[in-house]
């Protein structure tokens, strides 16, 4: 196996810059069906920001995660089937309500940043420059999503109970954030991500912290679902590919 | 140096942003470098403000037809992320110029990162609050004055 920068080899920076890539291109295109159905101007704007940023992040990951076999953004963007795509669960679940978008929102986003932060501080020094640039709005994401989990939890007991039914639905896709592929394990070894196992408690207390300020409840019941990092997907992500690559795959190197 | 780097460097400073034009790429700090080689070629480097701004393609393609129209017969744009852009590369003229514009400049560099309360460029009143973290671009936010009454735009502090 050809060792890449740092002593990480080609095929472990590509399953990681992968698996990040494919994180944001998800919820960048799930963020950006809300537009033109968001409860409020402002919000749609935000959320049509997030996504932005996050399509962003996308490029660069996917370029990166592309170089070792030559393919550039579009080909792993619109080229591949659900089975090659390795991000989390959780992001391509359906937006559900807003309380449903903004508890994934937090969720992730806490994720995202912790990860973003040590991956800054890493030794392979292009995903160490993604990262620098994303955590600076990953932070912002953060924040934006942590003040609506406050308002929502404590707003009206219609959405105090919506904001409940999110998180419960939602929990059971949080186990596999932390659950290392082995090339996420290796790289981490290698001092080019941080390993899992670090952000894991800054992420339970970032959340938990919240869910108290919110007057939610963290469920009782364990998380269990995984298989994104792995190509094993719900339902819900073929049908998300199949708006989202639908106009490429029918007119190829179409432009405009 | 050689010969027509200085006058590279000045045009390219010059490119105006898309979606602020009264501030240039030099003003921005998106101008990382312009390096002229033997041959007349001119290589720029630009830094995005954000991942996914999308006017980044507009800026290239503007220095690449700003310096091709003076006369270098070959220029590319290259794009590097690290080290991250933030809003402390701000040229010393863009926050006056954002203030006539009526936007609410970022801090100062020696200020913290996120400002407790604006000035309303409208009519200078400090009761002034945050609609949304996220405005027309990427770049900026939406306040309100309630004083005047008015919305206004703040090109927010990113670190």
């Amino acid at each position: 196996m050809t060792a890449g920068v740092a002593g990480l080899s080609v095929v472990d920076l590509r399953e990681v810059a992968l698996g990040l890539g494919d994180d944001c291109l998800v919820l960048s295109h799930r963020l950006a069906e809300w537009t033109t159905h968001a409860p409020e101007l402002e919000e749609e704007m935000a959320l049509a920001n997030l996504a932005l940023d996050l399509l962003g992040q996308a490029r660069s990951l996917l370029t990166l995660a592309g170089e070792a076999d030559g393919r550039d953004e579009d080909q792993l963007a619109y080229w591949r089937d659900d089975r090659d795509f390795r991000n989390l669960l959780l992001l391509e679940q359906p937006n559900g309500d807003f309380a449903v978008t903004m508890t994934r929102q937090v969720l992730f986003s806490t994720f995202q940043e912790l990860l973003y932060r040590g991956m800054a501080a890493g030794t392979e020094p292009r995903l160490a420059a993604i990262a620098a640039k994303g955590v600076m709005e990953a932070r912002y994401h953060v924040e934006h999503a942590r003040l609506w989990v406050q308002r929502l939890g404590r707003g009206t007991e219609e959405s105090h109970r919506r904001m409940g039914q999110a998180l419960d639905l939602l929990w059971p896709y949080t186990q596999e954030l932390f659950k290392p592929t082995e090339s996420w394990s290796r790289a981490a070894d290698q001092g080019a991500v941080p390993p899992l196992s670090s952000i894991e408690e800054p992420w339970r207390h970032s959340i938990e912290s919240l869910m108290v300020d919110s007057g939610l409840e963290i469920p009782g019941f364990p998380a269990w679902q995984s298989g994104g990092r792995l190509g094993r997907h719900s339902e819900h992500l073929g049908h998300l590919l199949a708006e989202m690559q639908h106009l490429h795959r029918s007119h190829p190197n179409a432009s405009w | 140096m050689p010969a027509g780097e200085e006058l590279a460097r000045r045009l390219a400073a010059e490119v105006p942003d898309p979606e602020l034009p009264f501030l240039t790429l030099g003003d921005l700090g998106i101008l990382r470098r312009v390096e002229v080689n033997l041959e007349g070629g001119v290589r720029v480097v630009l830094t995005p403000t954000y991942s996914g701004c999308p006017a980044l393609h507009h800026m290239a393609d503007e220095v690449r037809r700003t310096l091709l129209a003076a006369g270098f017969p070959a220029v590319q744009v290259d794009t590097e992320l690290s080290p991250a852009w933030s809003t402390d590369r701000l040229g010393p003229h863009a926050r006056e110029k954002l203030e006539a514009m009526d936007i609410a400049p970022p801090p100062p560099v020696d200020k913290a990162p996120v400002a407790l309360t604006l000035k309303c460029p409208h009519c200078g009143s400090l009761r002034t609050g945050e609609l949304s973290h996220f405005g027309a671009t990427a770049c900026k936010s939406l306040w309100r004055c309630q004083a005047c009454g008015e919305p206004f735009e703040h090109f927010k502090a990113l670190r």
